[in-house]
């Protein structure tokens, strides 16, 4: 066993210290030491983007980040999107239009269709689909994921000043 | 996945001098997205991985029109994608960098590591040759420089040495009437490896209605990327027509010598290889012009 590393980061807006080993993925950290458990391991190979965060502005696979890596970087989980007792328009657009099932995938999606909201307010239905082939899921098809970011969308830009 | 130590020094001496020491497999660690794959799948093996992304000339990106494009062997493909110098100069190297894996892939992969990786199927690697791009080598005995298309030397295999790192790569200025593009065949939209890709760079004469110069290579179809140097060599001097880029890709399927596999044929695939190279051609030539 490799002697463990003392990483510190900002995650979701907070200080945060943990000990990893460097042959842990800021997936495992993030689940297993940390107890955010809203990023969720697929594939942990980088296909599903079901463990994807935010990794200094950028979205990433968590499982294919090493946890020693973090050191002074900001994370952002689905943890921290919602503010206090109301869900982000990404997620109350997820709920509304029923753009999930079983929800493993959710997180992830969430997580890249913010990065992608914040990049272009107003993406095609190309961009979207292009942009999050990287998350997979596998029930409900995606045409109700890519209907709830459009929605998610909309209502962004009617909230922008 | 096995334990490993990991290093992540600030200088290239230092992590030369890591890489030469290291007792056992020492791995270079760039974006990620292949490396702890193969750690976590056991596919290869390291008791020490060196991360090389705090190393500056690692993640330089200098551009200027003079004297062409210096890429830091580790700086993530959106960092070439999202620049506005790059997108109008090489266009064959953001058709690329767009398709290595899908979004967040792109937020850690490099080109550096794509061409390291050595797959036959890289899909930047081809580009790099056909933009007649230069790879920065450093190792513990000094620094050396190889044209891309020498980079790689079997599939998974390219000549770095023990001790040794890919520093940069060095691409010539664009030119005037310039223009390349690539493409692959996938049987989906998006995140799947090439069945065949072709990449092209053509430079117009002045009228821009002849060709002046012209690289060809390809992927996916021979164990390592090519370079198709006798249809690059013939398209000199030649009308820029449709009738020109077919015949081109008459000759780039020489280059091809495919295995048949899930992906595809060895048929179909070098069937392929015609047909993109003609899409290419036509592709870099209407940017030359635009």
């Amino acid at each position: 066993m490799s002697k463990k590393t003392h990483v510190t980061a900002t995650l979701n807006g907070e200080t945060v210290e943990f000990l990893c080993e460097p042959r842990h993925s800021l997936l495992e950290v993030l689940r297993d030491t940390l107890q955010m458990t809203g990023a969720k391991e697929g594939c942990n190979n980088g296909n599903c983007g079901a463990c994807t965060v935010m990794l200094n502005g950028r979205p990433v696979n968590s499982c294919l980040v090493l946890g020693v890596e973090a050191e002074g970087a900001t994370l952002e989980t689905v943890e921290g999107i919602a503010s206090h007792a109301h869900l982000h328009p990404i997620q109350q657009c997820f709920l509304e239009g029923a753009a999930l099932q079983c929800g493993i995938c959710t997180p992830g999606f969430l997580i890249a269709a913010k990065a992608l909201l914040e990049q272009n307010p107003n993406p095609s239905e190309h961009e979207i689909r292009f942009k999050l082939a990287n998350n997979l899921c596998r029930c409900t098809g995606y045409d109700k994921i890519v209907k709830a970011v459009q929605a998610a969308a909309l209502e962004l830009q009617k909230a922008a000043p | 996945m096995r334990s490993f130590e990991y290093e992540a020094p600030s200088s290239l001496a230092e992590a030369t001098a890591l890489l030469a020491s290291a007792k056992g497999t020492a791995r270079v660690l760039a974006g990620g997205t292949d490396l702890v794959v193969q750690l976590r799948e056991r596919l290869r093996d390291a008791d020490l991985v060196v991360d090389v992304k705090h190393i500056p000339e690692l993640m330089e990106l200098n551009y200027s029109p003079g004297m062409g494009l210096r890429l830091g062997a580790s700086v993530p493909c959106y960092r070439i994608y999202e620049n506005p110098d790059l997108v109008a100069t090489y266009p064959a190297l953001i058709d690329a960098a767009h398709i290595v894996g899908g979004w967040q892939i792109q937020s850690r992969a490099s080109i550096g590591g794509n061409l390291c990786t050595s797959s036959p199927a890289g899909d930047t690697i081809t580009t790099l040759i056909a933009l007649g791009a230069h790879c920065v080598i450093a190792g513990p005995h000094g620094n050396r420089e190889v044209p891309a298309q020498e980079f790689c030397t079997a599939p998974g295999k390219n000549l770095l040495q023990k001790g040794e790192i890919l520093v940069a790569i060095v691409f010539p200025g664009p030119g005037q009437k310039s223009g390349s593009a690539y493409e692959r065949f996938i049987p989906r939209n998006e995140m799947d490896i090439a069945v065949a890709g072709v990449s092209s760079w053509v430079r117009l004469d002045a009228a821009g209605k002849t060709i002046a110069e012209a690289r060809v290579a390809l992927a996916a179809v021979a164990p390592t990327p090519r370079f198709a140097s006798e249809a690059s060599q013939w398209l000199v001097g030649k009308p820029a027509t449709a009738e020109t880029f077919a015949h081109a890709g008459e000759l780039a399927k020489k280059v091809a010598s495919p295995i048949s596999d899930m992906r595809g044929t060895a048929e179909y695939r070098t069937h392929l290889v015609g047909v993109l190279t003609k899409r290419t051609l036509a592709k870099a030539v209407e940017r030359a012009c635009g």
